[in-house]
């Protein structure tokens, strides 16, 4: 296809990918924004979803959150936050949308991960005389990683995705590379840019998948104990159709 | 406050906007619930046989699941854009777009429902003289409606908020009133458009819980954890 190969032309030429609307620098602007929105969605979402999880109560509101956010849209809040008195302030209408759409499933998957807990283990660990911060620490934590990880990978390239809207009300991003070829009515520079921002979500969901894995605690011990293989595949489906997002 | 006030002073809510706008609302609203009703229609009709298709060869089953995971993390402005030059400017670009993502969790959704039919159901259909099309159609899929209709109300659901980015090629239903409102900072025509998406998805959803009761009245009795 002729769009194609002008594409890559697009992709191949030097001065496309330096320079303030530059590939690097929007590249740079992307991945920062995603870092920032992913720290501080997980500094807000952890905490409370293990603790939810550990008192176990509160699951109805975690998982109601996670699909009341389905239903708004990504780009009316964009935009609604835009035109609210925050839109004078930089940046902080883009961080903050972004924000909420990480939040859900990092709070549900975190949930669900530590209520599912193997009940057992807690009860054993319980009995061993573990305080509750132990218990979180050193049992509940673990067991729940996998679903942890699941959460802040989903959550993760939802932020790439959005990130990529902010560009519509022209923040910053690879997806400026897009609305920019709209505006010029440059189809091999919107394709060029689409396929810039496609790949990059999948490498985040990628480098994510392979970190679960890695990091997962309960790994490093099978690994030392093969006998001890009681432990649920890292990258395992979610079952109840309320965590796939 | 006197009339056409609120649009002088360009507040967040106007029923001078609502009134004066309202052919437009109204078109806007109509494209929004098209396109939405097409691309969950479409969807299931080609979710429905790659589910069976992965049921019935493993071999199919992971590259199906993950090509429909893959296409799943695309974001949504790069795949309208991806679509652009195999449709040009139109409403297809922006229906396909929408049918790759409801895969994803509509065949993950029929698959689980097809597995959870009990196989005691099935030998006694079998034994009933039943014939594989008819064991389908008349004892699995009914037994599987509870998961597929809780994927169709999330992909339902979804697809009313996504449909919004539709506007950057000029199909986005209540979105193109939301990108035109950002163009010139009309708060009104903003707010009022995404109340309306919003307000959309819920009743969508509803329309789709009433259906669901209607269908599977054996369920109702111990009505539980199918939402």
């Amino acid at each position: 296809m002729d769009v194609v190969a002008k594409a890559w032309t697009w992709l191949a030429t030097g001065s496309h990918w330096t320079g303030p609307d530059g590939v690097w620098h929007r590249l740079g602007q992307h991945l920062f924004l995603t870092f920032v929105c992913l720290a501080i969605a997980c500094a807000v979402a952890l905490p409370i979803a293990v603790a939810l999880g550990h008192i176990g109560k509160g699951g109805a509101l975690a998982v109601n959150i996670s699909n009341a956010g389905r239903a708004v849209p990504t780009f009316a809040v964009l935009v609604l936050l835009l035109l609210s008195p925050l839109g004078s302030h930089g940046q902080w209408p883009t961080i903050i949308a972004l924000v909420l759409f990480a939040i859900p499933p990092l709070l549900t998957n975190a949930y669900v991960g530590v209520r599912e807990a193997d009940r057992e283990v807690v009860e054993a660990a319980r009995g061993m005389g573990m305080t509750g911060g132990q218990l979180i620490r050193r049992v509940e934590l673990p067991l729940a990683f996998p679903l942890v990880m699941t959460g802040v990978r989903t959550a993760a390239v939802q932020v790439v995705a959005t990130a990529t809207l902010a560009a519509l009300p022209g923040g910053g991003g690879l997806g400026r590379i897009i609305t920019a070829g709209f505006r010029l009515t440059d189809t091999p520079q919107v394709v060029a840019g689409a396929v810039l921002v496609a790949a990059l979500a999948l490498v985040v969901e990628g480098v994510f998948v392979v970190l679960g894995l890695v990091l997962d605690p309960m790994r490093r011990r099978t690994g030392r104990r093969p006998a001890a293989a009681q432990r649920p595949p890292a990258d395992q489906a979610p079952t109840s159709p309320a965590l796939t997002t | 406050m006197a009339d056409g006030n609120c649009l002088i002073s360009n507040e967040w809510i106007c029923g001078e906007y609502v009134r004066t706008r309202g052919q437009e609302l109204t078109d806007a609203t109509l494209e929004h619930v098209w396109i939405t009703l097409a691309s969950v229609a479409i969807g299931l009709v080609v979710a429905f046989p790659l589910a069976l298709l992965a049921r019935r060869w493993r071999a199919v089953a992971g590259p199906v699941l993950g090509l429909t995971t893959i296409l799943y993390t695309v974001p949504s402005l790069a795949m309208f854009s991806l679509l652009l030059p195999v449709f040009g400017i139109s409403a297809a670009v922006v229906i396909t777009g929408l049918v790759l993502y409801s895969l994803t969790i509509l065949v993950r959704n029929i698959m689980a429902g097809l597995a959870s039919v009990p196989e005691e159901a099935r030998e006694a259909a079998r034994g009933m003289g039943y014939g594989p099309l008819r064991l389908l159609f008349g004892v699995e899929l009914p037994l599987a409606l509870p998961a597929l209709m809780a994927g169709l109300r999330i992909t339902t659901v979804s697809t009313v908020s996504l449909t919004t980015v539709g506007a950057i090629i000029g199909y986005g239903g209540l979105g193109n009133l939301i990108y035109e409102g950002m163009r010139s900072f009309f708060k009104a025509e903003v707010l009022t458009a995404s109340v309306l998406c919003v307000a959309l998805a819920v009743v969508a959803d509803l329309l789709l819980l009433a259906l669901q009761r209607l269908l599977t009245p054996w369920t109702r009795k111990s009505r539980k954890g199918t939402a």
